[in-house]
């Protein structure tokens, strides 16, 4: 019925304004109620659903033009998705860009919480595959919304505790539940649980975005955060015994790195922005 | 030597024109252009177009070229054009009963007003694969009966209605707004509004199979084809400021309207139940599948019992969109080494553990026998 | 009077999606910094008695989504017109209709619990209250809670004496309750519903 048209120009940060309207009201909402996943109306993203596209549209709803935006998966600022996503806000809203943690204003990330402490000037957006912390326990839509009104969280204890009585161990790495200032049941996306604390009384303000699943949450700054665990079993926070195998940190979390097919490895920093800063170099 | 994952930007610019190379083909096959695609695999494109809730056949053939045939990376092209769009408002509905019709079959009546149109369909064909069309085939010209198209075609459960046999369907209130699922997100239990918009957008392989399971007895519906219908019709919409009806242009549409088992109860006599089916383009499978999965939906609503996967509302329509399933399938492929990692360091641990436990009762095992 | 007003339509943002993201960024951190006064830039003149920031504030917030409530001062010709033609939002009359709701004096702001409440299930469905104030005090009521450090200090002249017992009614039907925005010439400042009165030792 129309011919077809190419786009060449975007609205700033490839939304258009009553999408950010909108999901800038979801945002406010979400703060309001610390850990409560807000119903938005995701969009389309020209990037695929599972790829960041809820980060993607609450940092284009925040973004201004003196911004100064970070971009990270799997803690790292060269992994080809964050590259991309990076690349996209360059492209359409024209901000700078930093791999530095201490100069963004806005920080993306998949996965990780930056080892450096984050400040009351930085908002920090979560990508978010699956909100609902119950939805392993309990699929049902209705159902877990009726549990969170309720504060009936008593499955997800009954799910900790069997791998206890099995394991020894509560066996939730990643995505490790929290309750939020005594109230909510959130997931933290699938952060390792060692960044747990880090979202506890956490300077800055944390967003997260989950587009396939429409739902965005946040944690005001000084929210307390705390990762569900027993009177006899407290969380543990996964304990790293290497160093860093470029920089010599203590402390931080490492991915392994297989070096040959005899169990060669090493261990380097999940955190490159970390690891230069360490190492004394800018970026290569 | 550990090597950092750098340059991540080149390798990715790399990737970007390796595709475009891949998508060319050999240089020495001319070049495929998207009206060939448009007029020479138009049904390609009308799956495009519905998946794709954008009705441009232009727009779904660029998409199917630069998705090089890949209908779900095509649909997903064409929704997230879509999503830029500005919304006017809604066209004015549409009577499919006014089709201008290419093809119309009922399989419950032998015949009816307006009569059993053929149509161009595969049904009928020898599936064999025809050596001639390998090289360009001499053009077809048709002959179509005079007068034939013109004959009036009403609905084929109108005239069950008229007869007091079929459900009548809820009265449409002009004035009740429009569900929208790309602009709301959708709660369940969902309005059938949104259900058959879910079911429109949905995948075609996906509503095929769970149409399928009703028909094997995970939620039966007794169906009958009642009528599939496709066609022309003239779209048109009444903006605000005019007050009246301009016509924005003719689009082509492919109907199935299931005729189910019937129910009735003390208060209501037994009436056959409908299900609902509506595609762009030519879409039979579509169309059909789609109807069969929206009467299996009404289960709750028609006093049934859910007990299958095609009749369970939150399965159906969660699951039923190809570019969210496949966006969440496919980011495995994203690097997930952080948790990975995680999960390591715990597995590491439990197995020491789980050796220590063991050595110590097999030790404790000893000590005991020799007590005894 | 109304005559008068209906032939002079004051303009909108002179930068639509630059004003709108700053006017909202403002209102993100006054939300996410309960009881703290965020500075509010605007370049705006609005129609009397609304003022400039609540005006940018709605500008960059509402549209034909979001049902706006005015108090009976505000309920005027020049104001209607504006926040329509500007913003598409629809004026209603009842407050419980309302996403955004406008209070132009403090005194006389609407009791909290006429205001839409949202549901246990969907808490986010709730009336945002804001209120015309003629400054922002650091100092009063004390408030702990998500988003304040330790402890914050916040009042403002002319609050009804019910205010305190409303705040304290308001939190204890959380998740469910009101957010309030406090908008002074040139800063505004917030209430979430999540803050917590401290009680006097």
């Amino acid at each position: 019925m129309s011919t077809s048209t190419t786009r060449t120009t975007y609205n700033f940060a490839y939304l258009d304004e009553q999408t950010k309207r909108m999901i800038r009201r979801a945002i406010l909402k979400a703060i309001a109620v610390p850990g409560y996943q807000v119903p938005f109306a995701s969009r389309e993203m020209p990037m695929p659903y599972g790829w960041g596209t809820g980060g993607v549209q609450v940092t284009a709803s925040i973004l201004g033009k003196d911004d100064v935006l970070k971009v990270i998966d799997q803690g790292a600022d060269d992994t080809t998705n964050a590259v991309s996503i990076r690349k996209f806000f360059e492209k359409t809203a024209g901000v700078a860009t930093t791999t530095h943690t201490g100069e963004a204003t806005v920080i993306q990330t998949r996965h990780r919480i930056p080892e450096q402490p984050l400040g009351e000037n930085q908002v920090l957006v979560y990508q978010v595959p699956i909100p609902e912390p119950l939805r392993f326990l309990e699929p049902r839509e209705p159902e877990t919304r009726r549990m969170h009104a309720l504060e009936e969280y008593g499955l997800m204890h009954v799910k900790l505790y069997e791998d206890i009585a099995r394991h020894g161990h509560i066996a939730t790495t990643y995505a490790y539940p929290v309750k939020v200032d005594g109230r909510y049941v959130m997931d933290p996306s699938p952060t390792p649980k060692f960044d747990n604390p880090k979202m506890d009384h956490c300077a800055a303000l944390q967003l997260f975005g989950a587009g396939r699943e429409k739902r965005i949450y946040a944690l005001p700054p000084y929210t307390r955060v705390e990762s569900l665990d027993f009177e006899d079993h407290p969380f543990e926070r996964t304990h790293i015994a290497a160093r860093c195998e470029l920089c010599g940190s203590a402390g931080v979390y490492l991915d392994e790195v297989v070096t040959d097919d005899k169990g060669g490895r090493m261990f380097v920093c999940s955190d490159t922005d970390h690891c230069e800063k360490q190492r004394g170099e800018g970026t290569p | 030597m550990y090597v950092a994952v750098k340059g991540g930007e080149a390798a990715i610019d790399a990737a970007h024109a390796l595709l475009a190379k891949e998508r060319r083909g050999a240089p020495d096959v001319p070049e495929i252009t998207a009206s060939q695609i448009r007029e020479q695999l138009s049904l390609a494109v009308a799956r495009v177009m519905s998946e794709g809730s954008l009705y441009d056949e232009d727009l779904a053939a660029l998409a199917v070229k630069q998705a090089r045939g890949d209908l779900i990376e095509a649909i997903f092209l064409l929704r997230a054009y879509r999503t830029t769009l500005p919304r006017f408002g809604a066209s004015a509905p549409l009577d499919t009963a006014a089709m201008h019709i290419r093809r119309r079959i009922s399989a419950t009546f032998k015949d009816l007003p307006g009569g059993q149109v053929l149509g161009p369909t595969f049904d009928y064909t020898h599936r064999l694969l025809d050596p001639a069309l390998a090289e360009a085939a001499p053009s077809v010209t048709v002959a179509t009966a005079p007068g034939a198209e013109r004959e009036a075609a009403p609905h084929v459960t109108k005239l069950l209605d008229g007869q007091g046999l079929i459900e009548t369907n809820p009265p449409a209130d002009p004035d009740a707004p429009v569900g929208d699922l790309t602009r709301e997100p959708l709660e369940f239990p969902a309005g059938r509004d949104l259900r058959l918009q879910a079911l429109a957008r949905g995948d075609e392989g996906f509503l095929l199979a769970l149409g399928y399971s009703t028909q094997r007895g995970f939620g039966r519906t007794h169906p009958f084809a009642g009528e599939i219908r496709m066609g022309e019709l003239e779209v048109s919409f009444v903006p605000e400021e005019l007050g009246f009806e301009v016509p924005l242009g003719s689009i082509t549409l492919t109907e199935c309207e299931m005729v189910n088992q019937f129910k009735g109860s003390a208060d209501k006599a037994p009436q056959f139940t409908r299900g609902y089916g509506l595609a762009f383009g030519h879409a039979e499978r579509k169309a059909m599948s789609m109807a069969l999965v929206d009467r299996a939906l009404r289960t709750e609503e028609l006093g049934g019992e859910v007990t299958a996967p095609a009749q369970d509302e939150e399965f159906v329509l969660a699951h039923c969109d190809n570019v969210q399933a496949t966006g969440f399938v496919e980011h495995l492929k994203l690097p997930h080494y952080v948790d990975f990692q995680a999960e390591l360091v715990l597995l590491r641990q439990l197995r020491e553990e789980w050796v220590r436990a063991r050595d110590a009762s097999a030790s404790g095992d000893g000590k005991q026998e020799a007590a005894e | 009077m109304e005559a008068h007003a209906s032939q002079t339509l004051l303009p909108g943002f002179a930068d639509p999606v630059a004003d709108a993201q700053r006017a909202f960024k403002a209102v993100m951190q006054a939300m996410s910094r309960p009881a703290r006064a965020v500075p509010f830039e605007v370049a705006l003149t609005a129609p009397a008695p609304l003022s400039p920031v609540v005006a940018a504030m709605l500008l960059a917030l509402a549209d034909y989504e979001t049902p706006i409530w005015l108090d009976v001062p505000l309920r005027n010709q020049a104001v209607v017109q504006f926040l329509s033609f500007h913003s598409g939002a629809r004026i209603v009359r009842e407050p419980e209709e309302a996403v955004f709701a406008v209070a132009s004096d403090p005194a006389t702001m609407p009791p909290l619990m006429l205001l839409r409440q949202g549901t246990p299930e969907y808490p986010d469905r709730s009336t945002t209250l804001i209120v015309q104030v003629a400054a922002l005090r650091a100092e009063g009521l004390r408030f702990e809670g998500p988003g304040i450090k330790r402890e914050a200090q916040f009042s403002f002249p002319g609050a009804p004496s019910r205010f305190a017992a409303e705040l304290a009614a308001n939190r204890a039907q959380f998740p469910c309750g009101v957010d309030l925005i406090f908008a002074a010439p040139g800063a505004i400042a917030a209430l979430p519903r999540s803050v917590r009165l401290v009680k006097e030792a």
